[in-house]
């Protein structure tokens, strides 16, 4: 249990450290703004408690908000993100998912699996964040085209590193 | 009693998600409403000191062209000296001025961490209240203006810079004082455009936009950009302005916050009006 928390602190620092160091900076336009930190969430156990995912949706938002100079703009999507998922998982996966813990992954369900789950909630999030962040609809499809064109490049990264954990974790099995 | 229990324990997850929600508007809210900023004042200085150790390390990548731009400004402000003026025939005496007396004064910082291509960009500076920054107070860079400070921690300060939808800076067109408001449409970071300028306002390309005098932020005249592109639909009664910035955002490293020593008396004056009216 200890082992595990501390997996997830380190984990979770790992991934705000490449949002915040790595991604921040690759300027390419103003429409292609990834936002990679939610695979935190994402890959949560499924039987996680759902009042946990929201409380740690909530922290993980917090801490962007705090670097990112953007006061409740991550919370609130985050943590409409992460009640979402709950209900998603819910349909989405069979009860046999729920008796151990599994995690949400590439390697657990498969690429197209994956795409689809990250691709919808990874929308939902970005939908959130981009309309709060111009506060209104006087932009709206100028702020839609920003955000699909993210939530592209969001997927995108995310499935990647999924691929390349993916990877170096069946290697060690062989080992 | 009971059923108020059984309601809140088969609801707590969604009470738990419905407060954390309406607790994040609620900061959203103020944020974008009132200006308070609160929240950062809070956070600012951790995030802040995060991201000068970062920049203390990736700043020697960029210290030539830091160099560079330094270089050219000194060079400009040499030229400005009185000794580089020639000077015909009058002895010059020293006075002591009471006609001119200054009004803004000049504290330089260090660009800590920025953005470009947000919707709502904020660039964090390494001085802060110590060094005599306040909110709402207008930065330049070397080349012209690059926004407003919003948050002030004690080392550091958080800037909305030009490139943020809640940025509006007051401009007017250097060569007839025609007034006009500079908004950013979120498009390129390298345009800007300048509003509400009247349509009977004669525009040709490249006229210099400089900040006006209405504004308590900067002083007057001092350079934003130049009109790159201009058009007038038919039944408005505005110019839409498409301006050419002239700061770089993208490797903006330097930038001097703009105090001015008399707001304090023109913004009483004019709150006094408004409690008259």
């Amino acid at each position: 249990m200890i082992i595990d928390l501390f997996t997830y602190l380190f984990r979770f620092i790992l991934i705000v450290l490449f949002q915040l160091l790595v991604i921040n900076n690759i300027e390419l336009s103003t429409y292609i703004n990834p936002y990679i930190y939610i695979v935190f969430i994402l890959t949560l156990p499924v039987d996680m408690k759902p009042w946990l995912v929201v409380l740690i949706s909530f922290f993980t938002g917090m801490v962007m908000d705090t670097f990112s100079s953007t006061p409740g703009l991550h919370m609130a999507s985050c943590v409409f993100m992460g009640y979402v998922r709950i209900f998603y998982l819910r349909f989405a996966t069979s009860k046999e998912d729920f008796s151990g813990s599994i995690k949400p992954t590439v390697s657990r369900k498969g690429v197209v699996w994956f795409l689809v789950y990250a691709t919808m909630l990874t929308f939902l999030h970005h939908l959130v964040l981009f309309y709060l962040e111009i506060y209104g609809f006087n932009e709206f499809f100028r702020t839609l085209t920003r955000i699909i064109f993210s939530t592209v490049f969001s997927v995108l990264l995310i499935t990647v590193g999924q691929l390349l954990f993916y990877r170096v974790a069946k290697v060690n099995r062989n080992e | 009693m009971r059923n108020l229990i059984f309601f809140l324990y088969k609801y707590y997850t969604f009470l738990l998600f419905f407060s954390l929600e309406l607790f994040s508007f609620v900061i959203l809210y103020q944020y974008n409403n009132y200006q308070r900023a609160s929240f950062l004042n809070y956070t600012g200085a951790v995030a802040s000191g995060f991201y000068q150790t970062v920049n203390n390390t990736t700043n020697y990548f960029s210290l030539r062209n830091i160099n560079d731009s330094l270089m050219a400004e000194n060079a400009r402000l040499r030229a400005q000296m009185l000794n580089a003026y020639y000077q015909s025939g009058f002895t010059q005496t020293s006075i002591n001025d009471t006609v001119y007396k200054q009004q803004y004064d000049y504290i330089p910082a260090n660009v800590v961490n920025n953005s470009i291509t947000k919707r709502n960009n904020y660039i964090t500076i390494d001085k802060g209240s110590l060094a005599g920054i306040k909110s709402d107070m207008g930065v330049i860079g070397s080349n012209g203006v690059v926004g407003i400070v919003t948050s002030v921690s004690d080392h550091y300060a958080t800037i909305r810079s030009a490139l943020n939808s809640n940025t509006k800076i007051s401009c007017m067109l250097k060569k007839n004082n025609a007034f006009g408001s500079l908004e950013w449409n979120g498009d390129d970071p390298k345009f800007s455009s300048l509003k509400y300028v009247n349509k009977h306002v004669p525009l040709t390309l490249n006229d210099e936009v400089v900040t006006s005098n209405y504004s308590t932020l900067f002083p007057e005249g001092i350079s934003v950009g130049k009109v790159y592109s201009h058009s007038l639909d038919a039944g408005d009664n505005f110019h839409l302005i498409k301006v050419e910035l002239f700061t770089d955002f993208a490797t903006l490293k330097s930038v001097y916050v703009i105090r001015n020593i008399l707001k304090d008396e023109q913004k009483q004056l004019e709150g006094a009006l408004k409690s008259d009216n």
